[in-house]
């Protein structure tokens, strides 16, 4: 009876080994590492800036709460920024995914003779440095008239103007992911759907789009970490900073309302809160959409 | 889309192989007969729409960038454009004191990249390959710097590096005023430090993407070479490596677009100033900076997207090619 169970064992299991131990040590020491960066930014954000101005930072804490967090979160009113962001990357987010899903249908199911070209331009696009086109993208920003649809009357520093560079600059990369994905979708659905005589919008919506929700779900995580995470758009195309999204309003923040690292640590730990909550409740499509067809971090 | 190689390939190969590849051909013909006008004009709006969109603020812009190089231009009203001919370039080559070293720093960045984090990261993937316990949890761990934003990644080792309050010094004991070691400002420091944080969060990235190119190694590879009597390294070397050749382009491209993109870290560390300047830290300084002048930072943009394109165009063409073949 012990035989079975435990050959069973070293099969399935591997054996406490001694390269098995140090493996683990190494691994549990460069976690902690790792993460110690982290660590330390929450440290000095639970402490009082009195307290660490007079002990030092590097000391045993008397005092530990969530007071800085208040004050971060209230002094610089950060519910208006991540109100910003929402305004920003909701819609954002569902028009790459609508724009690049109904390329991908026409490249994956119509036309075979544009669609290599069509793709090469799109994820090309999507590979470039930001910067490469920033600087006519700013001037045509500011010459395009938007009187009474933008609050600046222009798509610069509006948010219709991030998201139409967010939906632009990303649609390349999950068009190419999703073209990829709707081409292993077996052809005769939607033949068999023509024959029936339904319309090519009805083919798209009604039967390939539901068939990609599980790339669907890994792209809208992964498109809804990047544009929360971006920066440099917002920091370029915005210039009021009351309408900045959070992350590109950090940078203003620490210098005005900030005032103390402890208050820093705090402010830029609040901001991280979002995209932690995202990834620890979808860290499967996360990963699988990064891995899927990871171009960019 | 950079890892279809890795993935989506093994699962292509997954569904019915050599056979409806002709038989696909055959569809869209057929297919095309029995559209309807409404059809035909929907799918040009299904394609048409995102095309113009992307060409519009994507490639026509690029190529803006590069006629904008060649002229000089205040940015009011068309008329004062002024063609300049290379006038521009010559200035960014000969006289331009933060063009070289910006160039310098990138490639710096490139060279740190991939010879330091990327490799760990592959060590680390090799080592939560092996099926062990809470391999999810060291994941998380080492994944986590890749999901935060660079701007919080930045204040996050501000707090390490500030000279007065940051934990490096406070632990050496150069907190005091005149004992400062500014990790930030002094220029022969501040690089190495952005790119301890750069490295940080890029080793995380090449772990996940070595994890997800080793899922699609054959095991049966590596008993094969286990019963031959290779250890894990000599298996590791001749064996499991060569066949990560895909996951490895990917990481080259990745690595090498990633440092050419590099900015987020330096701009909320130091703006860029003496000692981090970069090719992308320049071209926007020439748009939110004092001094902003158009044709200059255009062509300075031109710069990065010839290098950006030499690496870009290859990699697509080959992997295109070998998309056509399977």
């Amino acid at each position: 009876m012990t035989t079975p169970t435990a050959a069973l064992g070293v099969k399935q299991r591997t054996p406490l080994r001694p390269a098995r131990v140090l493996l683990h040590t190494f691994l549990v020491v460069t976690s902690l590492a790792w993460l110690a960066p982290l660590l330390w930014a929450v440290y000095a954000a639970l402490r009082p800036y009195a307290e660490t101005s007079n002990k030092g930072y590097v000391s045993w804490p008397d005092t530990l709460n969530l007071d800085n967090f208040k004050n971060a979160f209230q002094q610089s009113d950060m519910t208006h920024y991540f109100v910003n962001t929402l305004i920003i990357a909701v819609p954002a987010v569902l028009l790459t995914l609508l724009l690049a899903s109904m390329v991908a249908f026409y490249v994956s199911r119509f036309d075979f003779r544009f669609n290599i070209a069509l793709l090469l331009v799109f994820t090309a696009g999507n590979l470039l440095p930001q910067q490469v086109i920033i600087t006519p993208l700013y001037r045509l920003y500011l010459l395009i008239d938007l009187p009474g649809i933008t609050m600046s009357g222009k798509l610069y520093d509006s948010a219709l103007g991030l998201v139409l560079i967010h939906v632009a600059f990303q649609s390349g990369f999950c068009a190419f992911v999703l073209s990829n994905y709707m081409r292993m979708l077996p052809t005769e659905l939607t033949e068999a759907a023509l024959v029936d005589g339904a319309s090519v919008w009805r083919q798209y919506w009604q039967i390939v789009l539901p068939l990609c929700k599980p790339a669907m779900a890994a792209l809208a995580t992964l498109l809804s970490i990047w544009i929360y995470n971006d920066f440099f758009w917002a920091i370029v195309l915005i210039s009021t900073g009351e309408n900045m999204p959070i992350t590109s309003a950090l940078n203003n923040l620490s210098g005005q309302y900030f005032t103390d690292p402890n208050l820093v640590a705090a402010g830029a730990l609040l901001t991280a809160i979002p995209t932690l909550i995202v990834y620890f409740a979808l860290q499967r499509q996360f990963v699988s959409g990064l891995t899927l067809g990871a171009n960019k971090g | 889309m950079i890892s279809e190689t890795t993935t989506t390939s093994p699962e292509a190969e997954a569904v019915p192989p050599p056979g409806p590849a002709p038989a696909k051909k055959r569809v869209p013909k057929g297919a095309k007969r029995l559209l309807t006008r409404r059809d035909r004009i929907t799918l040009a709006f299904m394609a048409g729409v995102p095309t113009v969109l992307h060409v519009a603020l994507v490639w026509v812009t690029a190529l803006a960038s590069i006629a904008l190089a060649f002229t000089s231009w205040d940015g009011i009203g068309f008329d004062s454009i002024k063609w300049v001919g290379l006038d521009n370039f010559k200035q960014l080559f000969t006289d331009n004191p933060q063009f070289w070293p910006a160039l310098e720093h990138n490639i710096i960045w490139f060279v740190v990249l991939i010879l330091l984090p990327t490799p760990f990261g592959l060590f680390l993937a090799v080592q939560l390959d092996k099926k062990i316990r809470f391999s999810r949890v060291y994941q998380t761990a080492f994944f986590l710097p890749v999901v935060m934003s660079l701007a919080v990644t930045g204040f996050v080792w501000q707090l390490i590096y500030n000279p007065d309050t940051g934990l490096i010094n406070s632990l050496i004991g150069a907190n005091k005023p005149g004992h400062y070691i500014d990790w930030i400002g002094d220029p022969k420091l501040n690089l190495w430090a952005v790119l301890i944080a750069a490295s940080w969060r890029h080793a995380g990235y090449m772990m996940i993407l070595y994890l997800a190119g080793l899922k699609g190694v054959d095991p049966s590879l590596r008993e094969a070479s286990a019963l031959d009597g290779a250890n894990e390294w000599q298996t590791f070397k001749n064996v499991i490596f060569p066949t990560l050749r895909p996951t490895n382009t990917v990481v080259l491209v990745v690595t090498i677009i990633e440092s050419l993109r590099a900015f987020d870290l330096v701009f909320v560390f130091n703006k860029g100033a003496q000692g981090t300047e970069l090719l992308s830290i320049l071209i926007t300084n020439n748009i939110i900076g004092e001094s902003s002048r158009i044709g200059y930072g255009s062509a300075i943009a031109v710069v990065l997207l010839v290098i950006s394109l030499a690496v870009i165009i290859p990699y697509l063409i080959a992997t295109f090619r070998k998309e056509r073949r399977a």
